[in-house]
C-alpha cells in the first residue's frame, strides 16, 4: 500500500489532477472549494458520531444518569488511543478502510474518511467537556420530575450546553482545515495539495503564501461565526 | 403522607465509609408543613433526597402516600416522582428556556397535551404572581422570582407532596419571608404536604407545624414546633432556638443581680404572662425583678420568654414557682446565683 504514496506517483497525480496549463486563480478557487467541501462534510459526519460518543461518555461516568464503568472505560480508552496517533500516520493507517468505503484513497472524497475518523474522538471529548459543565442540579431537578435518560439528554444536557457545543464546532472545523491541508499532501486535494505541489515542490512560494492567506481568512470567518452563534444561543433573552 | 423507617445511608469512598443517615425513622402527616433542621453535614440533604430516590438508601424503607418508594422499579419510580414536587436552593431553572417553558418542562415529561399544559402554566404563573414574566429568561430574574418559578414548576403536575431543599437559603430575609408566605399559602389552599429542610430556625418558626432536629446523621428530636421552642429536649435543639430567640442571659446581669433565684418563664399563645406574675407577687411573699424578656411568633402563635429574679424566703420562692407551674407556664429554674 505504501507504493501509492511514493513521490513519483504523487507527482504524476498532481499533474493530472490540476493540469499544468490551468489558470492559477481558477486552481485556487477549485482548491478552496475542495477544502470547504472536505471540511464541511467531515465536520458534519464527525459530529454525528462524536456527539453520540460524547453523550455516552458523560452519562456513563461515575454518579451520572446511566453510570456504567465498563462502557465508560472502554470508550474512553478507544478515544484516547485514537487521539494519540499523529494525524499524518493516521492518514496512512486508514487507507485500506478508505478504499473499502469509497473505492479509492486519493481525492477529496477519500480524504473525508481519515478526517472524519480522526475528528470523532476529538469531538467526543469536546462534547463531553461541554456537557460536564452543566450544573448537576439541573439534572437532579429533571430527575425529580420523573424525566428519563432520553429526556434529560434532549431537554437538559444538549440545550443547556448548546453555546459551548457551538464553540466546539468552530474549534473542530478549524482543526479540520489544518488536517485537510495535511491530507492534501498525500493526495487529498484542496488547498493543501495546491500549496504543497505548486508552492513547495515547484518553488512557487507566492502560491504557498496565497493559500496561507486563504486559510487564515477561512479560520477567522469560522471563529467569528462560531462566536456569534454561541453568543446568540446563550443570550436568548436579551 | 411519608413514613420513613430505619433509613440508613452510607457513602462508600475508596478510603472509608461515611455514614450520612443512621437508622432514621420519621412520620410526616398529610397536609402539614414539616421541617427538618440541622447543621450542614448533619444529613438533612441526604434525607430529603432519599424521599424521591435521588439518593438510594443503603437500608430502610420509605412510604409516600401508601406507596413503598424504595421498592419501585425505574419506570414506576418515574411515575411517582411526577407526583412529588421539589424545589432547590439554587433554583435549578433551565437557562435555555424562558419562564413559561421552564414551568412547561414537567408537563412535557408527564406527557400532558400541549393545550392543556399551556393552560396549566398560565394558572401556575398566576398562583406565584409572575404572569408578566412569562417570556423572560431566568438570568433576568431576581432570586425570589427564580424561586417562584421553581415553585410553579414543582406544582405543575399537581403533586401531593412538595420537597423543599433549602429553598430560601440563598435568599435575603425579606425575600425569604415572601417565599415562605407563598409556601404557607399553597399548603393551605391545595392541602399540599410540605417537607422542608433548612439550617435556619426562622424558617421553622415561620411556617412549620412540626419539626425534626437532625444531628450527626440521627434524628435527635421530633415534635410540635411550639413545644420544641418552649421546651427543647436536646442541646442541639436548644442551640438552634438560641440562634434566633435570645435565651442566654448576659453575663453582666448575672454578676449584678447576685441575690435571688433566676427563673425562665415561657408562655405560649394567649396565656399572657403579666397577670399571672402580678398575682403571684400578691399571693406569695416574693419580689420579682424582670431581667430579660421577649415575645416572638411561632407560626401564628405568640411565644414569649421572661427571665425573672425572685427574691424572698426559700420556701416562698418554691411555692411561687409551683404556682406558676399550676398556671400552665413552662418554668425553668436557672442555677442559683
Amino acid at each position: 500500500m505504501f507504493d501509492l504514496i511514493t513521490a513519483i506517483d504523487l507527482n504524476s497525480f498532481f499533474v493530472s489532477y490540476f493540469g499544468d496549463n490551468a489558470w492559477m486563480p481558477q486552481k485556487l478557487l477549485v482548491a478552496t472549494w475542495e477544502t470547504i467541501y472536505m471540511v464541511a462534510i467531515s465536520t458534519f459526519l464527525s459530529y454525528i458520531f462524536g456527539l453520540v460518543l460524547g453523550i455516552i461518555l458523560v452519562i456513563t461516568s461515575k454518579n451520572h444518569i446511566s453510570e456504567n464503568k465498563s462502557v465508560n472505560s472502554v470508550l474512553g480508552s478507544i478515544v484516547n488511543a485514537t487521539r494519540s496517533i499523529p494525524f499524518i500516520i493516521f492518514l496512512i493507517l486508514v487507507i485500506p478502510l478508505t478504499r473499502i468505503l469509497v473505492g479509492t484513497s486519493i481525492g477529496t472524497v477519500a480524504s473525508i474518511v481519515p478526517l472524519t475518523l480522526a475528528a470523532i474522538p476529538f469531538v467526543a471529548r469536546l462534547v463531553e467537556a461541554s456537557l460536564k459543565e452543566i450544573e448537576w442540579g439541573l439534572v437532579e431537578a429533571a430527575l425529580s420530575m420523573g424525566a428519563n435518560t432520553w429526556e434529560i439528554i434532549t431537554k437538559v444536557l444538549l440545550p443547556e450546553a448548546k453555546p459551548s457545543i457551538l464553540l466546539g464546532v468552530a474549534i473542530t472545523t478549524i482543526n479540520l482545515i489544518g488536517y485537510s491541508a495535511m491530507a492534501g499532501i498525500v493526495g487529498g486535494g484542496g488547498l493543501g495539495t495546491l500549496a504543497y505541489y505548486y508552492g513547495f515542490q515547484r518553488y512557487q512560494y507566492s502560491i504557498m503564501w496565497i493559500t496561507v492567506i486563504v486559510l487564515i481568512i477561512m479560520v477567522q470567518a469560522i471563529q467569528m461565526i462560531g462566536d456569534r452563534l454561541a453568543n446568540q444561543a446563550s443570550n436568548k433573552g436579551r | 403522607m411519608i413514613e420513613i423507617s430505619n433509613l440508613t445511608k452510607i457513602y462508600k469512598t475508596p478510603s472509608h465509609d461515611v455514614l450520612a443517615l443512621d437508622k432514621v425513622s420519621l412520620k410526616v402527616n398529610k397536609g402539614e408543613i414539616f421541617g427538618i433542621i440541622g447543621l450542614s453535614g448533619a444529613g438533612k440533604s441526604t434525607l430529603i433526597r432519599c424521599i424521591n430516590m435521588l439518593e438510594k438508601p443503603t437500608e430502610g424503607s420509605i412510604i409516600v402516600d401508601g406507596q413503598v418508594i424504595t421498592a419501585l422499579d425505574k419506570n414506576e419510580l418515574r411515575g411517582s416522582r411526577q407526583k412529588i414536587g421539589m424545589i432547590f436552593q439554587q433554583f435549578n431553572l433551565l437557562s435555555s428556556r424562558n419562564v413559561f417553558d421552564n414551568i412547561m418542562f414537567p408537563l412535557e415529561i408527564s406527557k400532558v397535551p400541549v393545550n392543556e399544559a399551556k393552560k396549566r402554566v398560565s394558572e401556575l404563573l398566576e398562583i406565584v404572581g409572575l404572569t408578566d414574566k412569562a417570556l423572560v429568561y431566568p438570568d433576568q430574574l431576581s432570586g425570589g422570582q427564580k424561586q417562584r418559578v421553581g415553585i410553579a414548576r414543582a406544582l405543575a403536575n399537581r403533586p401531593k407532596l412538595l420537597l423543599s431543599d433549602e429553598a430560601t437559603s440563598a435568599l435575603d430575609p425579606q425575600t425569604t419571608k415572601s417565599i415562605l408566605r407563598l409556601l404557607k399559602d399553597i399548603n393551605a389552599r391545595l392541602n399540599l404536604t410540605i417537607l422542608l429542610i433548612t439550617h435556619d430556625m426562622n424558617v421553622i418558626k415561620q411556617v412549620c407545624d412540626r419539626v425534626a432536629v437532625i444531628d450527626n446523621s440521627r434524628i435527635v428530636e421530633v415534635g410540635d414546633v411550639l413545644k420544641i421552642f418552649s421546651n427543647p429536649g436536646t442541646p442541639t435543639s436548644r442551640s438552634f432556638i438560641n440562634s434566633i430567640v435570645k435565651q442566654e442571659i448576659p453575663e453582666e446581669l448575672l454578676q449584678n443581680n447576685g441575690r435571688g433565684q433566676l427563673i425562665r418563664v415561657s408562655f405560649i399563645g394567649d396565656s399572657a404572662g403579666e397577670p399571672i406574675i402580678s398575682s403571684m407577687i400578691k399571693v406569695f411573699d416574693v419580689k420579682a425583678n424582670i431581667i430579660y424578656g421577649n415575645i416572638d411568633r411561632v407560626k401564628d402563635t405568640p411565644f414569649g420568654n421572661l427571665v425573672l429574679e425572685l427574691t424572698g424566703a426559700d420556701a416562698d420562692i418554691k411555692e411561687a414557682i409551683k404556682f406558676l407551674h399550676e398556671q400552665g407556664l413552662e418554668i425553668e429554674v436557672l442555677h442559683n446565683v
